[in-house]
């Protein structure tokens, strides 16, 4: 059934609909409303949840995994300096290897002090073993995380997860969003299996170090997860989309691109800007496309190179910027186009909620097609006399 | 084997403590008193790395290791499933003094404040022994470690013992109490006491150190009642904030306790330092008026 | 043999480190003396002394690292510490 929420509240409902055992999270700006309606669901009784008010984000992860390596699925929230000071025990949970569900309300990282949107954290915690998946609208935030509790649960993964979209420009945006059912929930996402736990009846010892003749072997075998889950999310997106409708069963996903020159890469609620400007450069004859990225970990690698065959310039679009190289995702398109003739050019953009319009889509296909590119899209000009 | 056979199956042989390794006899101990439905929840420490070279695990009871600073979060998370999931083990974080008194304080005052019913015990080595002996906010006033070592305008560590059972105890904790591994019997009692309080509580176990404070490592216990003697370590429970019990001593001169340990040599030698010493003879002091640990003997 | 997911292990492993080898002094239980207090095994860090038939204390040398504790607490004087011939 339709409804107009809230991304936050779509968020919130959904990971209801999803079951958890322990929820742990704490308040951090535009994180809080999934937070707070979490925690009325639980005063409510209409989730039968745990629900741990932590004292940090440090503590908020922690107590996810103590509560997943006993058995419970559980979720958490946070964003930018809240997911820095996860920063080690994300690593954490990936080595460990326990099924955390971890929204993540894109926010740019200090210094300066900023609340608005980039995708700068989420990003920055790329090396982690966390899946990350990243939604377009606020329908696709919510359904993304049954997905990814699907995925980071399975046996043949068994990875944390990420489900990333922009804080405030879908955390805070009412839009209609369909909710599952209960019902529909619980066929799609069974109760969680645990591979094992914490059991004084089997007890098993979790978290042990391994010095240099066995470290190597786990780091290969997250990374061995970690390319399952190449297959395992399309399974688990198509699955979603033969249940109800919408469609997950790709890694990216791609707008207009079959006959494309030029092709745009990008992540996140920026999609839907793109794809605007697209239908608009369409009509004055420009053959322009998308390419959205739904996964960034693991890296669909095989579907860029496919998506983007055909075109001779790739604009990625970078909501982040690794200091004194490039953009995160350009570089990850670079590696995969590799030996190829494309001409890929990075443009770092929206940074800390600068605002992004059509116009703004136009004027970097212009300039990709004019060759120009590697730059800050849009800076006050007084940084550049 | 009889009595014990359970414990040491609980913590078993083949470990890489040190010998004489109080650490290793507090583990034995806590498992003795807990039992086998206990999931262990420990930080990065001694301990940790000495029971858990991969793929080797002294552990015969659930044991989990996140990270150094993290056990009392972790815990708390565990207690949180087993209360969704109805099931009844008991969870014990368990940290040296650098986890706890340190890096961990937050963590551990977060799960003491919400309440959790779990039992966190720090096996109190007075230092960072893991990475070799460092100060930490648990060392002993004038001990010299490595980053407060005694040198030609420094007498060692420069502050007194952070007194953190008064810390959690101040969170509303029901039971706190300190423990020596000298006193086997009593540590027991304790954590037997504590695992089976509902909510937080809280015991600190004094674990001398022959390798970080510099003694034979037959003297383990030796040292350890030689603190409880000289009133530098009280062994005390305190119920809802108040002290309930105190172990008294007839107390000796503090040097009894320094003179046999490397960390305090520079106290006596080149030559002796009567005014350092005073200054620890005069910590034990208020420990026994504050406690009320002393014997008066009869004239 | 595939390795434990996530760095876990079962127990019983750690028994395959013969911790013995470290060892540079022996306790040597001296039967006459020993009253059978049961002191030696409570304080034993390695937890690898166990006691036969008759209450009398087994040390189990494959573990016992010679830290010469059982002998100091020993009440009795029942436990000598020798240098270990290799």
């Amino acid at each position: 059934m339709l409804e107009i929420m809230e991304g936050s509240h779509a968020v919130a409902k959904s990971v209801g609909l999803c079951r958890p055992g322990v929820i742990a999270a704490y308040p951090i700006t535009p994180q809080t409303h999934i937070v707070e309606a979490l925690a009325d669901m639980v005063a409510d009784c209409s989730i039968d949840a745990e629900y741990i008010t932590v004292e940090s984000e440090f503590s908020a992860l922690s107590a996810c995994l103590g509560a997943s390596a006993a058995g419970s699925r559980v979720y958490s929230a946070t964003t930018s300096q809240g997911l820095a000071l996860m920063f080690e025990v994300c690593f954490n949970c990936a080595g460990m290897r326990f099924p955390v569900v971890m929204s993540i309300v894109n926010r740019a990282m200090g210094a300066p002090l900023s609340i608005w949107n980039d995708q700068q954290d989420s990003i920055s915690l790329r090396d982690s073993g966390w899946l990350q998946l990243y939604a377009e609208d606020n329908q696709e935030a919510a359904d993304l995380h049954y997905i990814a509790y699907r995925v980071a649960e399975d046996h043949r993964v068994l990875l944390p997860a990420f489900v990333c979209f922009d804080g405030f420009i879908l955390s805070h945006t009412y839009e209609p969003v369909d909710m599952l059912t209960r019902k529909q929930a619980e066929s799609y996402l069974p109760p969680f299996k645990p591979y094992h736990r914490l059991d004084a009846a089997d007890p098993i010892s979790f978290g042990l170090f391994a010095a240099p003749d066995y470290y190597m072997e786990f780091r290969y075998a997250i990374d061995q997860a970690m390319k399952q889950a190449r297959s395992i999310i399309p399974e688990a997106g198509t699955e979603f989309s033969e249940m109800f409708g919408r469609d997950y069963s790709g890694l990216t996903e791609a707008y207009r691109i079959d006959d494309a020159d030029c092709a745009i890469v990008a992540m996140g609620s920026i999609c839907g800007t793109v794809k605007d400007a697209i239908d608009e450069m369409r009509n004055a004859g420009k053959k322009v496309g998308l390419l959205k990225l739904r996964a960034f970990r693991p890296f669909p690698e095989k579907e860029v190179q496919k998506a983007l065959a055909g075109v001779s310039t790739v604009a990625v679009l970078d909501k982040n910027i690794s200091l004194g190289s490039k953009g995160a995702v350009a570089l990850e398109i670079r590696d995969a186009l590799y030996g190829s003739q494309i001409t890929v050019l990075d443009y770092i953009i929206a940074l800390g909620g600068r605002d992004v319009r059509k116009k703004d889509i136009a004027t970097v296909v212009a300039s990709a097609e004019a060759g120009v590119g590697d730059l800050f899209y849009g800076l006050r000009e007084e940084v550049l006399k | 084997m009889k009595g014990d056979e359970a414990a040491c199956v609980l913590f078993d042989a083949g470990h890489r403590a040190c010998g004489g390794c109080a650490a290793a006899m507090a583990a034995r101990f806590i498992l003795e008193a807990a039992g086998k439905d206990t999931i262990i929840v420990s930080s990065t420490g001694c301990m940790e790395v000495f029971s858990t070279p991969y793929p080797e695990t002294a552990w015969n009871v659930p044991w989990i290791h996140s990270l150094f600073e993290n056990n009392s979060a972790v815990a708390s998370g565990i207690v949180a499933s087993l209360k969704k999931q109805g099931r009844k083990e008991k969870v014990i974080a368990l940290g040296g003094d650098g986890a706890t008194f340190d890096i961990g304080i937050l963590c551990i005052s977060g799960a003491f404040e919400r309440g959790h019913d779990f039992t966190y015990i720090c096996y109190d080595n007075e230092a960072y022994m893991n990475t070799g002996i460092q100060r930490s906010g648990a060392t002993p006033y004038d001990a010299s470690t490595t980053t407060s070592p005694a040198g030609k305008c420094s007498y060692g560590n420069p502050r007194p013992k952070k007194d953190l059972p008064a810390i959690l105890a101040a969170h509303g904790a029901p039971y706190v109490a300190t423990a020596s591994i000298a006193y086997p019997p009593d540590l027991k009692k304790k954590v037997e006491k504590a695992v089976n309080t509902p909510g937080p509580c809280y015991i600190q176990i004094h674990a001398p150190c022959c390798t970080g404070w510099g003694f034979e490592s037959e003297k383990t216990i030796t040292i350890g009642k030689l603190a409880i003697e000289t009133g530098l370590w009280v062994n005390y429970e305190m119920e809802e904030g108040k002290v309930t019990r105190v172990k008294k001593v007839v107390r000796k001169p503090v040097e009894a306790y320094l003179t046999e340990q490397k960390r305090f040599r520079h106290l006596f030698k080149p030559k002796r330092n009567d005014a350092e010493i005073a200054k620890i003879q005069a910590i034990a002091d208020r420990n026994a008026e504050k406690f009320g640990i002393d014997i008066k003997l009869k004239a | 043999m595939a390795l434990g997911l996530g760095c876990t292990a079962r127990p019983g492993k750690s028994r395959e480190n013969k911790t013995g080898s470290w060892r540079v002094f022996r306790p040597e239980f001296i039967a006459d003396k020993c009253t059978k207090c049961r002191m030696c095994m409570i304080v034993c860090p390695e937890g690898c002394i166990g006691e036969d038939a008759e209450g009398l204390p087994v040390p189990d040398y494959d573990y016992c690292k010679g830290c010469g504790l059982c002998a100091e607490e020993c009440p009795s004087e029942a436990i000598e510490m020798k240098k270990e011939e290799k």
